[in-house]
């Protein structure tokens, strides 16, 4: 029996009169790599931002690694080994990339100078062994911005593996990349198993999806409207739900 | 000569280059167009003098500035702290430490309800400041009467006013000294301190720095109020030098002060900036209405070059941010 990392019961959440969660219930296990996949709107980013803490559920309950607990802010999801790499590419541009890897936890004495030093050479060895920057236009110095899109992902990988987290949330990571950079993205995702890492991952092209995640999980308007495993369908059938579930606002589930 | 420039100092540091040569060249036009003045040392004893009073909330500036936000209160802030700091120190007789408590509080709280409005309240700051602006220099009108306050009786000949504004060595003005120390401080806390770090990953990208975990609006409030202390702090260095509080006090700080923010090389868009380019700011525009006149131009051009500067300043910073993008 797997081990569990992550389960949500019950999970609602709403924005104003919308509601954009109704009655989410999901595990996830420890080594298993989960893919959320809905149509836009369908309540994946909001579901991903419950989980890291950006936004906090109107009810339900959150356990992680078995105790039940409420994340109220990005910094302690952190702490407890959440790690988020998002669609929206969380990294400032104009700021060096050493500042980035360490932002909003830098490493500082106690009167809260920052050690940069340390960060630049810590940030130094993320490049080179967790990303494997060999590039020598690209330092710990260089502004984010001078990054390629597959570049600038693979410096939030580095930073969510430097940080040993246990769950990776993967937001749309393929999006906006090349071939090879996709595939390098891919390949990570797949690497975390290795490591017993657990990962959440929401892309919009099934076939990237179904390479990498181990279950998926549909999602559609706020509930979870199917959840299969891996060996259980084939990357056609699941095309064949998704645009079932396109037309008819229905899964047929067969037992 | 080319691996000069090529060095990773020049490329990292060029906006503060720049902005020093310019500094250089203005300052040469001075010493060449008006010997007799530039060569002497009264013209800048003048500069030590005057500058510190806005160049002090210039430098604090800097951080509101970076955030991408906008504070047009403090030449009001400025007036109300002064006037509180005027009538503690006379009600007193002179009790420097709860004068200078309760002025510097005033102006952390004023900052505060900037800070507050631009954050939980959502207005965006050149709203909210404009709106304190207004509301700081009306509660000085109303308290005030339009009257001033003398504290020469109070403050002159004491030991904080030494500290404050008397000369070191007979020569150096206190305030100055003052300022150069808070630069150097202010500049270590900018780029060495977790709040200047902050400060930058706000100003950049908001949603970004948000998602990195870090605090948005506290980061936003603690730049306004530190920039509240700072303008109580220039009110109180104004205060101890003349000796007299009148109503109007920090009105005439506004544009010069802005002005060597921008100057300086902090950018309009947030997420970059530097203290020492903001530090030289203050020396071009502190020194542009005395190195005009003393070049034997009439006064009438102080501000018309003062505004070419600022615009060639801002345009050309511009411009190289969208080179970059």
């Amino acid at each position: 029996m797997a081990e569990e990392l992550l389960k949500l019961e019950n999970i609602y959440k709403n924005f104003g009169n919308v509601k954009v969660l109704k009655d989410v219930n999901i595990k996830i296990n420890k080594g298993e790599v989960v893919a959320l996949i809905g149509d836009n709107g369908a309540g994946k980013s909001t579901l991903i931002k419950v989980i890291t803490g950006v936004h906090s559920p109107n009810s339900g309950k959150v356990f992680f690694k078995e105790e039940e607990v409420q994340i109220k802010s990005v910094a302690q999801s952190r702490k407890m080994g959440i790690e988020a790499v998002y669609q929206e590419r969380a990294l400032c541009d104009q700021q060096e990339l050493f500042r980035n890897i360490f932002a909003g936890r830098e490493i500082t004495n106690s009167f809260g100078f920052l050690d940069i030093k340390k960060q630049r050479k810590e940030a130094e060895k993320i490049l080179r062994d967790y990303i494997g920057f060999t590039s020598k236009a690209i330092t710990v110095d260089s502004p984010v911005m001078g990054l390629s899109g597959g570049e600038k992902q693979g410096v939030a990988f580095g930073r969510s593996l430097y940080f040993n987290s246990d769950l990776i949330v993967l937001d749309e990571p393929t999006m906006g990349l090349s071939i090879q950079e996709t595939e390098k993205v891919l390949n990570f995702v797949k690497g975390l198993k290795n490591e017993n890492k657990s990962a959440i991952f929401i892309d919009h092209n099934i076939i990237h999806v179904y390479g990498a995640a181990d279950r998926f999980i549909i999602l559609d308007r706020g509930e979870v409207v199917g959840e299969f495993n891996k060996e259980d369908i084939s990357r056609e059938e699941l095309v064949q739900k998704m645009i079932q579930l396109h037309e008819s606002g229905k899964i047929k589930v067969e037992d | 000569m080319s691996s000069l420039l090529n060095s990773y100092f020049v490329k990292t540091h060029k906006l503060e280059i720049s902005i020093t040569i310019i500094a250089i060249v203005l300052f040469l036009i001075y010493f060449l167009g008006a010997p007799h003045v530039f060569t002497r040392f009264p013209i800048y004893r003048a500069f030590m003098q005057s500058m510190p009073f806005f160049g002090i909330i210039a430098i604090s500036a800097t951080f509101v500035v970076t955030l991408g936000e906008i504070d047009l209160s403090f030449p009001s802030i400025v007036g109300i702290t002064s006037l509180i700091f005027g009538i503690i120190m006379t009600s007193t007789d002179g009790n420097f430490f709860i004068a200078f408590i309760l002025a510097t509080s005033l102006g952390m709280f004023a900052g505060l309800v900037n800070g507050l409005l631009v954050t939980k309240i959502g207005i965006p700051s050149i709203v909210a400041t404009i709106g304190t602006l207004f509301f700081w220099r009306g509660l000085v009108n109303v308290i005030s009467q339009g009257s001033g306050i003398a504290i020469v009786d109070v403050a002159d000949g004491t030991w904080h006013h030494m500290i404050f504004v008397e000369k070191l060595f007979g020569k150096i003005p206190m305030q100055f000294i003052w300022f150069i120390v808070l630069t150097g401080l202010m500049q270590w806390v900018y780029r060495y301190h977790k709040f200047g770090n902050h400060i930058h990953f706000v100003g950049d990208n908001k949603a970004s720095a948000q998602m990195m975990g870090i605090n948005v609006d506290n980061v936003k409030i603690i730049a306004f109020v530190q920039l509240g202390f700072f303008s109580a702090l220039a009110g109180i260095f104004t205060m101890y030098e003349m000796l007299y509080f009148w109503p109007t006090q920090g009105e005439g700080l506004m544009l010069t002060t802005l002005a060597a923010v921008f100057v300086g090389g902090t950018s309009v868009f947030g997420g970059k900036g530097t203290i020492f380019g903001t530090f030289i700011g203050v020396l071009i525009i502190g020194s542009l209405e005395s190195g005009i006149v003393a070049l034997g131009l009439s006064g009438f051009y102080v501000k018309f070059i003062n505004g070419l500067m600022i615009t060639v300043a801002v345009t050309v910073y511009a411009l190289i941010q969208r080179r970059k993008n």
